[in-house]
């Protein structure tokens, strides 16, 4: 598909415009962040980063957003799988609603997440009586998340799944293996990249979310305060080194996040 | 992240599988009630909150609180930060899909990293950003402040962490389709004496255009919904700077929580009808793949993974 | 090249036509930027002073507000959010803005009457219906399955108000500092959510039915009353001593003089201090400096013994230092190590 460099016109000019824009709206930016971080000395950064508040505010989110990914990774294979394979009223419905946390802003999510789950909510309340807490614990956060997670891995495993070829289960059940066999055996190799790529989509997303997770969290340090919302009380401190700190080694996960697809999409696309 | 294309129109195909692989009817249903108690449980339970919370009162408190004027001034200013955010990434997004589906050249995949960067750099961190570059104390500081120009805490900033945060998605969109697409019919127009405007013009956009409106609409509703990133630029001037996702926090803690749950679901509305929006082009793409020769047809639409 | 030349040059233009100024209709505009419990009252002084201001001079004046939590708005003034005044809810906050920036000189706080501070308030107590937890005073606070609700005082002015109102009984109380801090690792052991602001906090508490007592201003508690009474079934509670709290107000020299509204913004200070702005405090339940409004809304707020910051930490500077700041006594409450001490 890829041509050689030099078929068509504009190389130039789109690479000149391309690293440009991004340089001005991106590069730059991130590179004030840099510099900022940089000029705090080298004991002083991890003094910052690796305080016991910023350590226990890691472990949460990106614990939480781990976890958020995994369910996902599960449910998001289920979902894919039924929406694809079966045909049932309402699923082109929810095949639509499935991108709704996506085009649906972040604060409106996190009022309506924490008004259902508070514990007079309409869904809290019943929780509450079961001696479930949602709100303000952090299993409040880990539900923002995954409704956050929601779209990736549907989103990566359906084509996946439409471009399987039919046959080659019908050749595994010809040739005697159980419906659950061959899902193990046929079918999940072949899901396991896409799955894999929206579990890591999933992930990076939950661990900078701020928006639908500020409302539910309950915001108390070491227990539910997630990175992004101490980077914010950092500023409001005017604690800019800290907060240039924490966001350092958040971007730092995340570029490693994006990287690690990167490479997982370049080995399937190797396999293909 | 390359992008996964789906051909739309693999759903016919299905249609007639034979039974020997399917699953017993029980199981079936119980899958598909399972798949629909997830989605349920989280998707629709927010949408029916905002929109029964917003009614509690009645139409006419729900009327009352769209007509304030601070709800009409961010609402004005929400449109005029998409209005501007989402060109800006069209044109970026058109020409870095060419380039990356065009040519091959050293450190290519480094450049799509670094495109896809914005996606996964948390909001609070793209404001962050900008407050170090254009803050008082900042890089840029002194010097605006010299010229008596604002960015932060004014729509420029809003607007700068808009385009920031929604950068890479028309791009993602447009370069799955291209790639998905080939440049034969584009090599064919070069030989026969085409200019790269006309190529452009003529050959590629309508090729890609429904991943381009598909871009176009999911770039919009974030750049419409972006809350934590404009929250630290925005300086929270009532009339002003909020935007509505910052108004409906405004209400909120106002106690005007039928406000609060009116606007958001204004914002609900606007997810839904991005929805709808998305669904018909898909739908329109997958009604020309139809209509062309059958099976030989390229994709069109690249259904891929929105970005966050 | 040229294309991309043309293109950023747009880009900067559209930067550059959007970030111009529009004043609209009024001759003069002022930015007031302030926290969040005072949207109510400044909505009406400011329409008073409009009114007062054109009829005295003949020019129109619009003022602009911005409300947030009290950190996040001194922040936003110091990284170049440009208030022609502030009104925060602690001096700390308008001090960070002469020692980082500059903005207005050291001396601030003696420009105005009463410290710059044209209207007081305290902290005082929230509870259900009934008070089903019988909570009478601040002791009660740290009693076992107490659950109460203040914000986070590392971002909220009013919260720093409730811890050091809290630390002020504890130390009357007990006499000593060991003691006094035990005191507030047990009452923060039952806080179960920390919102970044005073709205934030009262939300939870009146709105999400979390916790048992809400430690507020008395003016957002009365508000509240108001607002929500008969839908969230509050009764108010007033403890035997609390805080006097004295929100603050200053102009902020470098902008007021960058945009020559010195003049106008002044005369805003100042008119917060007449009868006309004193009452409409009162009306919104903050204690009026003034004698007439004083005597007039008397009855509106209960008796209680106020001390200052000064006499419990000294000035806000050391009770920043001390409670506040990253490894303060606030901090050291919240450590792995303190869990034991709130566990009892």
């Amino acid at each position: 598909m890829l041509r050689r460099r030099g078929v068509l016109p504009g190389f130039g000019l789109s690479l000149g415009y391309t690293v440009f824009y991004l340089g001005l709206l991106v590069l730059l930016p991130l590179s004030a962040l840099a510099v900022k971080a940089g000029g705090l000395g080298f004991t002083e950064f991890w003094r910052s980063a690796l305080d016991e508040r910023a350590v226990a505010s890691y472990r949460l989110t990106f614990g939480l957003a781990l976890l958020a990914a995994a369910v996902n990774a599960v449910f998001g294979v289920l979902v894919a799988w039924v929406l694809v394979r079966y045909r049932f009223p309402g699923r082109k419905l929810v095949d639509a609603f499935v991108d709704l946390p996506f085009a649906l802003p972040t604060a409106v999510a996190g009022i309506a997440l924490t008004a259902a789950y508070a514990p007079n909510g309409p869904l809290g309340e019943p929780l509450g009586r079961l001696g479930v807490r949602v709100a303000f614990t952090p299993l409040g956060i880990f539900i923002a998340l995954t409704f956050i997670g929601i779209p990736f891995v549907i989103r990566t495993v359906q084509p996946v799944l439409e471009e399987l070829d039919p046959s080659l289960e019908e050749a595994a059940a010809i040739l005697g293996a159980t419906r659950w066999q061959t899902f193990r055996r046929v079918l999940l190799p072949g899901l396991y990249p896409a799955a894999l790529t929206g579990f890591a989509l999933a992930f990076a997303r939950g661990v900078g979310e701020y928006g639908s997770v500020v409302f539910i969290s309950g915001n108390m340090p070491m227990k539910t305060e997630i990175a992004p919302l101490l980077i914010v009380t950092k500023l409001e401190q005017y604690d800019y080194a800290g907060a240039t700190a924490i966001a350092c080694v958040m971007l730092g996960v995340s570029f490693l996040a994006l990287l690690a697809i990167n490479l997982l999409q370049r080995r399937v696309r190797g396999a293909s | 992240m390359s992008h996964s294309v789906s051909r739309l129109g693999g759903h016919g195909r299905r249609a007639g599988r034979q039974d020997t692989a399917e699953e017993a009817p029980l199981i079936r249903w119980l899958l598909i009630g399972v798949a629909l108690l997830f989605v349920c449980a989280f998707l629709l339970v927010p949408l029916v909150i905002v929109f029964s919370s917003a009614f509690a009162d009645g139409l006419d408190a729900y009327l009352d609180a769209l007509a304030d004027d601070e709800t009409l001034s961010a609402v004005r200013l929400t449109l005029l930060a998409a209005g501007i955010a989402v060109p800006l990434n069209l044109v970026f997004g058109v020409t870095s899909a060419w380039l990356l589906s065009k040519y091959e050249f050293p450190g290519k995949s480094a450049l799509v990293t670094l495109i896809d960067l914005p996606f996964s750099v948390s909001p609070v961190i793209a404001g962050l950003i900008f407050v170090l570059l254009f803050g008082a104390q900042g890089w840029f500081g002194s010097l605006l402040s010299a010229w008596d120009v604002r960015i932060i805490f004014a729509v420029p900033g809003i607007v700068l962490a808009t385009t920031f945060i929604t950068f890479p998605l028309v791009t993602r969109e447009v370069l799955a389709v291209m790639q998905a697409q080939g440049s034969d019919e584009e090599e064919a127009a070069l030989t026969l004496g085409a200019t790269g405007w006309q190529i452009l013009w003529r050959v590629t956009l309508p090729k890609v255009k429904w991943g381009v409106i598909y871009g176009v609409i999911l770039c919009n509703a974030r750049a419409m919904g972006e809350f934590g990133a404009v929250s630290v630029v925005s300086g929270h001037i009532r009339g002003e700077t909020n935007t509505l996702p910052l108004h409906v926090e405004v209400l909120y803690g106002e106690y005007a929580f039928v406000g609060a749950f009116a606007v958001s679901s204004l914002l609900a509305l606007l997810a839904i009808v991005t929805l709808v929006l998305k669904q018909w082009v898909e739908w329109r793409a997958e009604r020309r793949t139809a209509d062309l020769a059958t099976g030989a047809a390229p994709p069109t639409v690249a259904r891929t993974v929105p970005a966050g | 090249m040229r294309i991309a030349a043309a293109l950023s040059t747009l880009l900067v233009l559209c930067l550059g036509v959007l970030s111009c100024r529009k004043d609209g209709a009024a001759d003069v505009t002022l930015l007031n930027v302030s926290y969040d419990p005072t949207r109510e009252l400044y909505g009406e002084i400011n329409a008073e002073f409009s009114a007062h201001w054109e009829k005295t001079t003949g020019q129109s004046v619009r003022i602009r507000q911005s409300h947030g939590g009290a950190g996040k708005q001194a922040r936003a003034v110091i990284d170049g959010l440009e208030a022609d005044v502030v009104t925060l809810a602690i001096a700390f906050d308008i001090d960070a803005m002469h020692e980082r920036a500059g903005l207005l000189p050291k001396d601030w706080q003696t420009r105005l009457p009463h410290d710059s501070a044209p209207y007081t308030s305290t902290i005082v107590f929230l509870v259900r219906k009934g008070n089903p937890k019988g909570i009478r005073d601040w002791k009660d606070l740290v009693r076992e399955g107490v659950s109460v609700i203040t914000p986070n005082p590392k971002t909220s002015g009013g919260a720093r108000y409730n811890y050091l109102a809290a630390w002020g009984y504890a130390l009357r109380e007990f006499g000593e500092e060991g003691a006094a801090q035990n005191f507030l690792a047990r009452l923060y052991g039952n806080v179960p959510v920390l919102d970044s602001g005073a709205r934030g906090a009262t939300t939870t508490f009146a709105e999400r039915g979390i916790g048992d007592v809400l430690l507020t201003w008395e003016n957002e508690a009365l508000l509240s009353l108001k607002e929500l009474g008969d839908k969230a079934d509050l009764e108010l509670v007033v403890p035997s001593v609390s805080i006097l709290a004295e929100p603050p107000v200053a102009l902020v020299d470098t902008y007021a003089d960058k945009h020559g509204t010195r003049k106008v913004a002044q005369a805003y200070l100042e008119f917060l201090y007449t009868p006309q702005a004193q009452r409409i405090a009162g009306k919104h339940f903050y204690r009026p400096s003034g004698a007439s409004a004083a005597a007039e809304f008397a009855d509106q707020f209960a008796e209680v013994t106020r001390f200052t910051v000064r006499e419990i930490a000294g000035s806000w500077r050391e009770a920043h230092e001390k409670h506040f700041a990253d490894g303060g006594v606030f901090d050291r409450i919240y450590q792995p190590g303190a869990k034991a001490a709130r566990a009892r």
